[in-house]
């Protein structure tokens, strides 16, 4: 027995050892940089290089932006004061701050009814994006497009009001006539809707006062930063619930409906979107019947719309199908009928997997409202390609100007990969 | 509670001669291949019923189709008098009546444990919140989980998944429980505390039809074991007569090779 080892095989521990702090050197700022920055040669040799690039963009990009000039008229006025130093020449933005922002024909008196309404835009989307807030606010959300339409176009209160009695009326007969079957809800609710709108548009025109209270502003007369954020607001609202009608309506069972689906997805990918909004812009007109003035605003949003909802729909679609059965299966076996599945168990989990594609979609539809420029609408670039370059006292302050114009949508678009990570992580249950 | 007492009252274990399921000449077809062919089964209120089979003979079918998660081609299916057809409202009704618990668990993983088991109630019941939410207790405490009502079905174990998913069914109040291989997912230390759940279930009068190879829990609560080869029922029988003397040979086999080892 006694040459068994029995003493160094069995073993039964009697004291626990006290958790103890980890060395130094493995805390702190320099075991982190040894582990991340110079780990290797190959990295430490990496990051030395990099350390020299910061430095050379720095050295060259500092004095451009801390010489700048701000106030000062003209581009030439800018090389006289600088004399051949690096400087930039800011002066073009502040001069022309308010063309930046709101287009070159948008009365100057009326500027501030669009910063209302892009200060009022942070409440109404607030309870959308942090659905940790009272409810409650929801009823302002409803409220905003028609109010921020007021706001910006001006002209007849009863236009908009019009229009928001249209929904809630279309709504009302949906939600009365939904209980027996769904495709016949929606049809009365429309119904109801148009009714309401074609007999509001009478009214309005009948009634319109001569002077209204916010004074018309014309569609035509919109430009600057303010119509990206306009299309972008719009078209992405608009896009998201589309497109997931979409890929629903392209998962449906019912033939008609995944063919009209599969075939609209299909030929609105296939297309750039620059060639839509040609089409919205020339081609458009011809289908529609003669007098009628189909805003071009309201096209371009069309044609912007359904290129995003066509993407939001495949990602959507993908999301999807990353589903385990089981849940369908599951909601059936408990008895929930098609609407409530979707909306409670196969959305909320399929919009969860596609936030990073959806998001994808939206910073890239929020960048391609500058596509209008082509298409002679003056948005941020369309300002600064025509009115502004072309001026004669700035002509050729580019770097400052499209600067200017990479920051703003640098700055929304950054906003949104933000709240789409927090949102991602809010979201996490699965605890994978 | 009150309920408890009144299922103790008409004793446990207690058949009726009232008709739960019935089914006759039903067929089913995957495209050409011949999945279910001439079912007829009778399942009368407070019977516990154990499916078994070789892999692919259709028990999960089977059972699939009385809640019609399958549509069946042929024959007739009836559950708690109501005919299972194309009719979207009578399929709603039947999944109502008829809970169902899957061999993945097949739990909502967005949702608290507790949301998963109110879910149903509130949309399909229309049970007010508070209200759903207390029954979604009880049977909570019932499988012994009411602690983890609200982590995520993520948190929990396979054998506590499985027992929420349960759990989920019962706050329909449903009158027929069909399982699908329910512990075939978990480990061994975990089939038991299943089992335990299933087995008060049964005492309490619940009709149960539950596909499984625990043939120790076939013993201990059915009343009626169906064997099932190649889409056919090939046997059936009162438990003892079904394992101590099996009659067809393709039970036999399939027996001796389930416990023999
Ligand atoms: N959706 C389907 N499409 C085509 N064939 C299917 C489908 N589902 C099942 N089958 C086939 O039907 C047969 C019966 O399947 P079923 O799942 O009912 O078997 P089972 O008895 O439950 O087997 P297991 O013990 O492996 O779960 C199998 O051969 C299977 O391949
Ligand atoms: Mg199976």
């Amino acid at each position: 027995m006694s040459d068994t080892h029995a003493q160094s095989v069995a073993f039964v521990r009697e004291t626990a050892i006290p958790a103890a702090p980890p060395p130094s050197r493995e805390r702190g700022p320099i075991k982190w940089m040894r582990d991340n920055l110079f780990s290797t040669w190959l990295n430490a040799l990496l990051t030395l290089a990099a350390i020299y690039l910061v430095y050379q963009l720095a050295v060259f990009a500092l004095p451009w932006i801390l010489n700048g000039l701000w106030t000062t008229s003209s581009l030439s006025e800018c090389r006289d004061i600088l004399q051949g130093e690096t400087g930039a020449c800011f002066a073009v933005l502040t001069e022309r701050w308010n063309q930046l922002l709101f287009g070159f024909k948008y009365p100057s008196a009326f500027y501030w009814r669009p910063g209302l309404a892009f200060i009022l835009l942070f409440i109404a989307a607030a309870p959308v994006l942090f659905f940790d807030l009272p409810r409650k606010m929801l009823l302002f959300t409803g409220l905003y497009p028609f109010l921020a339409y007021w706001l910006i176009w001006g002209g007849p209160l009863l236009a908009p009001l019009t229009a928001l009695i249209g929904v809630v009326a279309g709504y009302l007969v949906y939600a009365r006539f939904v209980k027996d079957n769904f495709a016949k809800g929606l049809a009365a609710g429309v119904v109801a809707a148009v009714v309401v709108w074609i007999a509001g548009g009478y009214l309005t025109e009948l009634l319109a006062p001569n002077r209204p209270i916010l004074p018309a502003v014309q569609s035509r007369d919109m430009g600057g930063f303010m119509l990206n954020l306009i299309l972008g607001t719009v078209c992405v609202s608009l896009s998201l619930p589309i497109g997931i009608c979409l890929a629903l309506g392209r998962q449906s069972n019912m033939p008609i409906i995944r063919i009209i689906c599969v075939v609209f997805i299909e030929f609105i990918r296939g297309v750039p979107l620059i060639t839509l909004l040609f089409v919205a812009n020339v081609v458009l007109a011809y289908f529609l019947p003669p007098g009628t003035n189909f805003d071009l605003i309201i096209r371009v949003i069309i044609m912007i719309t359904a290129f995003a909802s066509a993407y939001i729909a495949e990602v959507i679609r993908g999301g999807l199908a990353a589903l385990p059965k089981g849940q369908y299966e599951a909601g059936d076996s408990l008895g929930l009928d098609y609407p409530q599945a979707m909306r409670l168990i196969i959305l909320p989990q399929a919009l969860k997997i596609s936030i990073p594609g959806i998001v994808n979609v939206a910073v890239g539809l929020f960048k391609d409202t500058t596509l209008v420029s082509v298409i002679s609408m003056f948005d941020l670039v369309g300002m600064i390609r025509g009115p502004v370059l072309a001026s004669t006292e700035w002509n050729g302050v580019y770097w400052e100007l499209f600067s200017f114009a990479a920051l703003l949508f640098f700055v929304v678009c950054y906003g949104i990969s933000q709240y789409s990570q927090w949102l991602e992580r809010r979201l996490a249950t699965d605890h994978r | 509670m009150a309920e408890t007492a009144q299922m103790a009252e008409s004793g446990p274990m207690e058949i009726s001669d009232e008709v739960a399921i019935q089914i006759d000449k039903m067929n089913k077809w995957f495209g050409t291949f011949h999945v279910l062919r001439d079912i007829d089964l009778t399942v009368y209120r407070g019977e516990r019923i154990v499916i078994c089979g070789p892999s692919g003979s259709g028990k999960s079918t089977l059972i699939r189709c009385i809640n019609a998660l399958e549509e069946h081609q042929a024959g007739r299916i009836e559950v708690d008098g109501t005919l299972l057809s194309s009719d979207l409202k009578n399929i709603d009704k039947i999944r109502s009546e008829v809970g169902m618990v899957f061999q993945h668990f097949n739990l909502f993983p967005h949702l608290t444990i507790l949301e998963n088991c109110t879910l149903a109630p509130i949309w399909v019941r229309k049970t007010p919140k508070r209200e759903a939410e207390e029954t979604a207790m009880h049977f909570l405490e019932k499988v012994k989980i009411p602690d983890q009502a609200n982590k995520y079905p993520g948190q929990l174990s396979g054998g506590q998944q499985q027992r929420v998913a349960i759990a989920r069914s019962l706050c329909m109040r449903p009158r027929i429980m069909l399982f699908d291989e329910p512990t075939s997912a978990l480990d061994p230390e975990m089939i038991k505390e299943v089992l335990d759940t299933m087995i008060e279930l049964a005492q309490e009068g619940m009709t149960m039809l539950c596909v499984t190879h625990e043939m120790g829990f076939a013993q201990a609560v059915a009343n009626r074991v169906i064997f099932m080869d190649q889409g056919q029922i090939v046997e059936q029988n009162e438990p003892k007569a079904f394992f101590n003397n099996p009659q067809n040979e393709r039970t036999k086999l399939f027996l001796s090779q389930i416990l023999g080892h």
